[in-house]
Formats: structure tokens, sequence, C-alpha cells
């Protein structure tokens, strides 16, 4: 990798032990806890599916059973098991009649606990089988179709309605697009629950649901054999459901997804206990289905300046880089997030901006980087907003990005319009095909701004992470340390979710996951 | 002499009428997808227009770029547009001025409402740090400001409301997607009116597609739009307050 900046690889090593220090601590703290949406998520991976009579998905109305027994602290697992050796059936069928009143998971006589750990070893392989199969079909179709060149193209439909998303999304890429994603409709990620079936209303964007995955799975395989390259599909392992998320994401062959504990901590105010262990657990289950998380860093600027924040962008950055490590996910399936959002009146802002940039790439060679456009600085001047997208382009090819989040010129007028998606895709095909080796090409003076700007960065961020080490993450976030937000250990939503897991806790997902990633459990991790 | 009374876009010559278009259109691309969009600028009252570019969308669809001619008028004297009319003072003015005319803190409690989770908005206003160069309320010394962030139901702003007494109410609405702002905006209102308190707090709306004339349409003493500054707001409350209590 080239080192154009000269930055110095002691502090780049240190500034990594600093953040691994931090991730190690945080794991700590949260090895002792499940939540509901985990315990939603085995059964899921288990094939329960489906919604009551009330339209609450069945996965819900289990947990909450037993929940409301005050006995999940040993995990949903053990009383399903149960279940299914006591009855002799299936898991949906159990979760019908639990739906129907007809059967109460912990009112049942108990199986051994050899026996619940046989069965649950056997449900856990088929679940996770059923995964490895998806990501082997993506890797047949990435070997039989090929993929676009990097940076990546990705763009957004987010209509609302799941059927216009697909006629939006295979428009895109028949003009170009690499990576669809679904915006979801607003306000989901504060539902502790996933939505059921295809649905056709959503404001600012379409519900993530198990159906929706499906259908626009379906129809971008449909659109890239048409097209000769494999078209990948996004969405949000993120909010109340992460974990949830990720599972369906696994199933139903999704290739990228949102998946960001501090996102959803500063800017959704979700309580960090909650969702850092719901991060964990999913991004094992994206780290297995070989999907690429994408951070959430660039959001940090939407709030803070870009360049007195930029810092801050790095230490978390590297502290999510950290935390990824201990849930299997590889490098190539880091997708850390940074954006282009200096202001248009800065001088020089384009050179600050290629030297941040740059700088990522360096630090994190093998990442594939999610590059986000200028949103802050759009003002509805499509014409100027054009040209500002023609610049962050630039930077994406001149400095390797993986994942170029396209900019639309109507950004703060309206989610994208059909042909706002063209003109954006064939700017950055213009762009990126004639700068294509423009990286290759260009050295920075040694003693020059951007060199030092990028030092400076690093430098500041060192300072940031050495400070959080001394205070621990959690009490950093409650001082504001990031986007210029703070949140508290015991605020925000979803802490209700949060059980303490007792000594027999079994989770066989989770175990099977840990084997078949190679890691040390979150226990093993903490450091003494 | 230019004519105020009729008056049509201007290209580089006065009364051309010139006129840029984009838009697509639901058809496959090719001569009849043209002709298709040139008779439908035709049909819009434009005159000569001009296919310029197209290009194939995929999906049968297909998008233009067009130029034509304007052919109706309008009289620009007789424009009217309800604005603010209180002038904008700035941070030292009108914490000065609450000092001076109100004698007593200024309760201000904002919210972005609803399903709506972007606080942007509702952050340049009202956060410490405010935005481009000007602080928000949070930092105004004769302002006690309180940000109750996004996603919050139009029950739970009234009831902070009460319970601070607020002189000011602010609601962001960022997310306008088949103008799902307008019912929420219409149902604060609306709450107010039921609960007869009303007219106890100045109530203002606020973000990229709302502008002052809409606000008074949907009730509002006031509505802001894109670019707008904690000044700006802050200027109109305590004015509006001082001309208040005068006319009681």
């Amino acid at each position: 990798m080239a080192n154009k900046l000269g930055l110095d690889q002691a502090k780049i090593d240190r500034a990594r032990k600093l953040a691994g220090q931090i991730a190690d601590d945080v794991m700590g703290s949260i090895a002792d806890k499940t939540t509901v949406a985990m315990e939603r998520t085995v059964l899921r991976l288990f094939g329960l599916d489906g919604v009551n009579e009330e339209g609450i998905p069945l996965p819900n109305v289990l947990v909450d059973a037993v929940v409301k027994k005050g006995k999940l602290e040993r995990g949903i697992s053990a009383w399903v098991l149960n279940a299914m050796l006591q009855t002799g059936m299936g898991i949906q069928e159990i979760g019908e009649l639990v739906a129907a009143g007809e059967l109460e998971l912990t009112q049942l006589p108990l199986a051994s606990d050899k026996e619940i750990r046989d069965r649950g070893a056997k449900e856990a392989q088929r679940a996770l089988d059923r995964v490895r199969q998806s990501r082997e079909a993506r890797n047949e179709r990435l070997l039989s179709l090929g993929e676009g060149s990097k940076p990546y193209v990705y763009v957004i439909v987010a209509t609302g309605n799941i059927y216009e998303d697909v006629i939006q999304a295979k428009a895109a890429a028949r003009q170009g697009a690499d990576i669809i994603a679904v915006i979801r409709t607003t306000g989901q990620s504060l539902l502790d629950y996933v939505p059921y079936g295809a649905t056709t209303e959503g404001f600012g964007g379409t519900y993530a649901t198990q159906a929706n995955f499906r259908i626009m799975r379906a129809a971008l395989d449909e659109v890239g054999e048409e097209v000769g390259r494999y078209i990948r599909l996004c969405n949000y392992a993120s909010g109340l459901c992460m974990p949830e998320m990720a599972a369906m994401g696994a199933m139903e062959r999704l290739d990228v997804m949102l998946n960001d504990a501090l996102y959803g901590i500063l800017f959704r105010d979700i309580n960090m206990q909650r969702t850092l262990i719901d991060q964990h657990f999913s991004r094992m289950i994206n780290a297995y289905a070989g999907i690429i998380i994408n951070t959430g860093e660039d959001n940090y600027l939407t709030t803070a300046d870009a360049v007195a924040a930029a810092h801050t962008v790095l230490a978390s950055q590297l502290i999510n880089e950290q935390l990824a490590k201990h849930s299997g996910l590889p490098d190539e399936q880091m997708g850390l997030g940074h954006a282009f959002e200096m202001n248009p009146a800065i001088e020089d802002g384009f050179l600050w901006e290629w030297a941040q940039a740059e700088m990522a790439r360096e630090i994190f060679p093998n990442a594939p980087l999610k590059y986000m456009p200028p949103t802050k600085h759009m003002t509805g001047d499509i014409f100027l907003g054009h040209v500002q997208d023609a610049l962050f382009n630039l930077i994406g090819v001149a400095t390797g990005q993986g994942i170029q989040l396209l900019g639309m010129m109507t950004e703060a007028i309206h989610t994208p319009l059909l042909h706002d998606r063209q003109l954006a895709i064939e700017s950055a095909r213009y762009i990126f095909n004639n700068a294509r080796h423009l990286q290759d090409e260009v050295q920075f003076k040694q003693d020059g701004r951007m060199v030092k700007r990028a030092r400076q960065v690093l430098d500041e961020a060192t300072e940031t992470m050495a400070g959080i080490v001394q205070k621990g993450l959690f009490h950093a976030l409650s001082e504001g340390v990031f986007a210029d937000v703070k949140r508290t250990w015991e605020g925000g939503k979803g802490r209700h979710g949060v059980v303490q897991r007792a000594p027999e806790y079994y989770n066989p997902i989770e175990e099977e996951l840990v084997r078949r990633l190679s890691l040390g459990t979150a226990k093993e991790a903490v450091v003494e | 002499m230019k004519d105020l009374r009729h008056v049509r876009p201007y290209g580089d010559t006065w009364n051309d009428g010139m006129m840029q278009l984009s838009f697509s259109l639901p058809i496959p691309f090719g001569e009849e997808a043209k002709e298709t969009a040139r008779q439908y600028v035709a049909k819009l009252g434009l005159i000569e227009p001009q296919v310029v570019h197209g290009v194939d969308l995929g999906e049968e669809m297909s998008f233009f770029i067009v130029y034509a001619k304007a052919t109706h008028t309008i009289d620009f004297t007789s424009i009217t547009v309800p604005k603010i009319e209180t002038p904008v003072m700035d941070f030292y003015e009108i914490n000065r001025f609450i000092k001076e005319r109100i004698g007593r803190k200024v309760v201000v409690v904002g919210a972005c409402t609803g399903t709506d989770a972007h606080t942007v908005g509702i952050d340049a206003i009202m956060n410490m740090k405010g935005y481009a160069g000007e602080y928000g309320l949070e930092r105004y010394p004769e302002i006690e400001a309180y940000n109750m962030g996004s996603q919050v139901s139009n029950e739970a702003l009234i009831r902070r409301a009460m319970e601070v007494r607020a002189d000011a109410l602010l609601v962001s609405q960022v997310v306008t997607q088949k103008d799902v702002h307008i019912p929420n905006l219409t149902e604060l209102v609306d709450m107010l009116e039921a609960q007869g308190i009303r007219e106890r707090m100045i109530v203002i709306c606020g973000g990229p597609r709302l502008n002052h004339e809409l606000a008074l349409e949907l009730g509002y003493d006031a509505g802001f739009g894109a670019g707008t500054l904690a000044p700006d707001v802050a200027s109109f409350i305590v004015h509006e307050m001082d001309k208040r209590t005068q006319e009681k």
C-alpha cells in the first residue's frame, strides 16, 4: 500500500492499540448480558416466521411470553428446544400454538440438559448451513457474472413501496449501479419488532421486512444477469432489531448492511448496553454471511464540523474496527464510513477533504471504505450540487475508496427521483473512468498542506482515544465525545430489553458462530 | 421599458419566455418517446419545444431535457406574499431586548415531531453550538431552551410545554415525502386548540419545505424555511411576545 502521506506507522499502531483497549473494555461490560432482540434472532434462525392475529411477529410473541414469566435469563433456546423435544413438533408449529395461547413454554416438563444441547447443536448447524449456502450462492454468482470495479457505485431507492423500489433499482442497475440500498421508512429503527410481509407504504423509505428483502433480491438477481454484473443489495442491521435484521439479511442474501451501534446511540438515542450487545451478535452473523458492514461515522459531520471534528471520525473508525474484529469480521467486510462534508466556502476545502480521504485509505488499506457524499451543505441549488458531487467523486476515485455512495443533486429536496439517479451515475462513471489511474500518478509534497493535515488528524485522533481509554467509552459518550451528542449508560430507548444472563444461559447459535468464526467467546475476550 | 405587469421568463432577450425543463416519461426510449416529450411540453402552454437531450433509463423509462418558450405572463406589481415583518436582531440585541422589554427568561420548547428522525433542523436552531457561526438558542442567557430531539409525539411536546410553561413551541419537519408533515402539523394546532391553550404560546414550524405562508394556513404564528438561523426565530418570538403584552 502506498504511503503518500508519510504517516508514521508507529503512530498508527499506537492508535490501533488504544482502540483495541477501548473495544476490550466494551466487550467486558456486555459479555454477561443478552437482549430480547438477540433471543428473537435465535428463533428466526431456527426458522420461526409469521405473525399472530394482531400482526405481532411470532419471535416477539415467544420471547415476550418468556419475559413475562421472568425466565429469559436462561435464553429462549432452552425453552423452545425443550418444547420441540416434548411435543415432537417443529419451531413454527410451536410458535403458532404459543400465539394461540395453547402452549406455555415454561410449563412443560424439562428434558435433560444434554438432550436440549444435542438438539440445540443440531438446530444451530441447520440454521448456519443455510447462511453458508446463501454465502456460497453469492460467491458463485460473483464468479460467473463478475462485478463492477471499485469504487462500487452505490445508490439508494426510497419510494416507500417495494414494487416501485424494484422498478427504480432495476433502472439504476441498468444505468451502472453496483449496490442498491433500500432506505427504511422513517422511524423503523425505533420499532422493537420487525414488520412482516411485502409493504407498499412508507415515509422517506420502505419497511425493511424479510419479504421485501426477498422481492428486491430476486429483482436484482434478474437484472444482474441481464447486465452481466452481480448487483449487491444493502439494507440496515441497525436500530432496536439489529441482530434480527442481520439474520434476515443472511438468509435472504443481502450483501451490505449498515451496522453501527454508535450511530444508534448518538443519533437515535438507543440505549448503549442494548445496542452494543445487539451489535456484537449481529456482526457475528454478518461476518459469517459474508456481508460487508457499513459504519456511520459520516453522520458525525452532519452535526459537527468536518474540519474541527475530522479526528473523531478516525477515532470512531478505529474503535469500530476493533469491535468488528471481536465479532469475526475480516478487513474485507469492514465498510468503515466517512464523508465529504466540507463547507464549500472554505478555501482549499477540496485539499483537506482529499487529505482526509487518503488518510482513511492508508490507515485501513484492506477495508472497502464507504465514502458518503455532501449532504449538510447541499442547498436546493441542484446545479451547484451537481458540481459538489463531482468533486466528491473525483476524490473517491483518486483515493481508491471501496464504496462510493453517490450524491444526488436533489439532496435536501426530496428522496431521489428516477432521473436524479441517472444523472448521478452518469457523472460518477465519467469521472471514475476519466481519472481511473489518477491515484497511481499523484504524490503529495511531504512538507505540504495535505500531508500536514493528515498527520494532524491522526495525532488528534490518538489523543482523543487516549482520553477515552482513561474514562472508558461509555463515560466519554456521556460527555459528548462524538458528534457533540451526549448519551448515558442507562438512558435511551430499549434499555428494558437488556437481560442479565443466568449461569445456565444457553444460545446454540452463538456457540456455533463462535466455533465457525474461530472466535473466543465474548467472556474470554475480556482483558483481566 | 420593462413592462412589469406582463412578466415572462427571460433567456437572453426581454420577453423571450425561455424555459428549461427536465423530466422522465414512463415509456420506452426512441423517436416516439422524444416526440411524446415534445408534444407534452407543448400541451403545458409552452411553444417551440425543443428536445435537446434524451436518455434511455431502462425499465421502459425515458429522460428528457427540453427547452421551450412560455407564453403566459404574470403581473408582478400585483403580487403579495405574507412575510415575517419583524426586524432580525443579533444575539446581543435579542438578549438585551428580553431583559429590557420582557423582564424574565423566555422559555422555548423545540422538537422534531411525528416519525421524523431528522434532528438537523431543530439542532441548528437550538443546540448550544448552533449552525453556520450562529449560536443556537441554548446559548442565549435570556432564553431557557428545551430541545426534545426527534420522533417526539405531539402529546409529549404539549406535555413538556405545559410543564415548563413554554412561551414558544418550535416544530421541525424535515421528512415531507407524500406530505406526511401536513397532518402532523395540523394535529398539533388542533390539540392545542382543543385543550384551550393555543393562545398561551407562540407556535412556530420550520423545515426545508415549509414557509411562512403555509405556516399561517396551518394555524401557526410563523413558518421558517431553509437557511433560517437562530436569530431569525428568536427575533420573531421576542417581538411577538412584546407585541402581545402591549395589546393586552
